[in-house]
């Protein structure tokens, strides 16, 4: 096509994609969160399997290495496109109204585009903290379990304060995020719009309390 | 009834526009908003001022000329109304009414609250017909339609193009507008042959005039004085993908 510019739907469908493929790696990555319900040996035990994922085809590692890569990919062309639809919208409307009420919309809708700064904000922390443990009080590579317990400690109650919040705007963003998402993807009958968005409501809240299950385990001494 | 209203002045396209309270007095509650305005004006014509400049024209809820915000809702608070169909028993004795112009940056402002909605005749230029022979109308019944396509056809057909639903936008998007005028189309056996053109070009002049994305905020149909329902906006976005997979 000889389009000048990046059609605003082709933009909301790469942010669909992208969205969806990140969604499948929160809960992928929440499923291996909650193994730390079955003990210490376990949850370390998964966590170096993650490790050894594609052996023997593929060396230590490189599983890892090509999933974080295609998750950068994903992360960066859904913040792209958002950056470029965001800059329409203003451009949009240059002369703000003088008398407007507040935006019908959800709560969830409303705060997209501030949510998702707060999400890539929190990312940014959790890798510093438990991928390459630089702000982790434990920091013992390969003791991810030790490493969790000693994070969530009761008398760092401002870490989990910090998680809980984040978890939380991830929450709302994926409400509305994978509802718009199925829109954007063709989604177009009344009853398809009840289900989709009852569906991204069940989808986030199962994603936060799963989430949240494992700072508040520690917290309370569930787990440790 | 005695009101304030606080209207939008602004000379032409290059001047600076303000606010502008003006006191109405004695208006019936059975004037429409627009018969307000043109009270209002008179009086401002025989005090020697320059009437309030507004688009209307059927002043029967059809044509979709009457474009204004009021008190921060395009078509003002009575849902799926047009301006001149609302009337002040509405408001209060006392209220102090807000009216202002679409605000768009693809709807610039010509006078007051008269905007050029040109981009919406662009975006219709693009696509928004069929190719057919003139000639004697053929017989209604030539091409069977279902009853249920030829409903829905039917309403996405009956936008009136007023701009509501990019008035309302957060994002100033005309998605609603376009998604209706590929939809009642694209709905019908006639409007197939051009569908994927249609909705391609469509789109692109759409992007060219300057609205903003759909972010499914749901604004647009809650203004909107005929209804148009927000699902047209996920066939939109369908057509649009198949288009483009079609093509590529």
């Amino acid at each position: 096509m000889q389009r000048k510019k990046p059609s605003s739907i082709g933009l909301k469908i790469l942010m669909a994609v992208t969205g969806i493929l990140l969604v499948l790696f929160l809960y992928a990555h929440m499923i291996g969160n909650l193994k730390i319900f079955f003990g210490e040996t376990p949850f370390d035990h998964y966590a170096h399997w993650l490790r050894t994922i594609g052996n023997p085809v593929l060396p230590n590692q490189w599983y890892l290495w090509i999933q974080r890569g295609g998750l950068t990919i994903a992360v960066i062309g859904h913040i792209v496109a958002a950056t470029i639809l965001y800059g329409r919208a203003r451009k949009a409307r240059p002369v703000k109204y003088a008398h407007r009420p507040k935006v019908q919309g959800s709560y969830a809708a409303r705060t997209m585009r501030w949510g998702g700064v707060i999400v890539v904000l929190f990312v940014i922390y959790h890798i510093l903290d438990l991928s390459t443990l630089t702000l982790n009080p434990n920091a013992q590579s390969g003791k991810p379990y030790a490493n969790i317990v000693a994070d969530f400690a009761p008398s760092r109650w401002y870490v989990t304060l910090f998680y809980t919040l984040a978890i939380v705007a991830i929450g709302f963003h994926l409400r509305h995020g994978l509802f718009s998402a199925v829109r954007t993807l063709g989604q177009q009958t009344a009853r398809g719009e009840r289900l989709a968005r009852t569906t991204a409501l069940v989808l986030s809240l199962v994603l936060v309390v799963g989430y949240l299950s494992v700072p508040f385990a520690v917290l309370t001494g569930l787990v440790g | 009834m005695d009101i304030k209203v606080r209207v939008w002045r602004q000379a032409g396209p290059a001047a600076d526009g303000k606010m502008v309270t003006y006191d109405v007095k004695d208006i019936s509650a059975d004037a429409s908003f627009l018969e307000m305005l043109d009270v209002l004006n008179e009086q401002l014509i025989l005090d020697g001022d320059d009437p309030i400049a507004f688009d209307h024209d059927c002043r029967e809820g059809i044509c979709g000329m009457c474009s204004m915000v009021i008190d921060g809702t395009p078509h003002g608070p009575e849902r799926a109304t047009t301006t001149c169909q609302l009337h002040m028993r509405h408001f209060n004795d006392g209220d102090v009414i807000d009216v202002e112009p679409w605000r768009a940056a693809a709807f610039p402002v010509v006078k007051d609250l008269v905007v050029d909605r040109t981009a919406f005749d662009r975006i219709i230029q693009a696509g928004g017909y069929i190719s057919a022979p003139t000639g004697t109308a053929p017989d209604a019944h030539a091409m069977p339609i279902p009853k249920k396509d030829a409903d829905a056809a039917f309403e996405a057909a009956t936008c009136i193009g007023c701009g509501a639903c990019v008035a309302a936008c957060p994002n100033g998007s005309a998605m609603l507008f376009t998604a209706a005028k590929v939809a009642h189309l694209g709905l019908m056996p006639q409007g197939q042959p051009e569908r994927d053109t249609r909705v391609l070009d469509m789109l692109q002049a759409q992007d060219d005039a300057g609205f903003g994305g759909c972010t499914n905020m749901g604004e647009c149909t809650t203004v909107c004085p005929k209804g148009i329902p927000l699902t047209l906006i996920g066939r939109l976005n369908s057509d649009y993908r198949k288009a483009v997979t079609r093509k590529s």
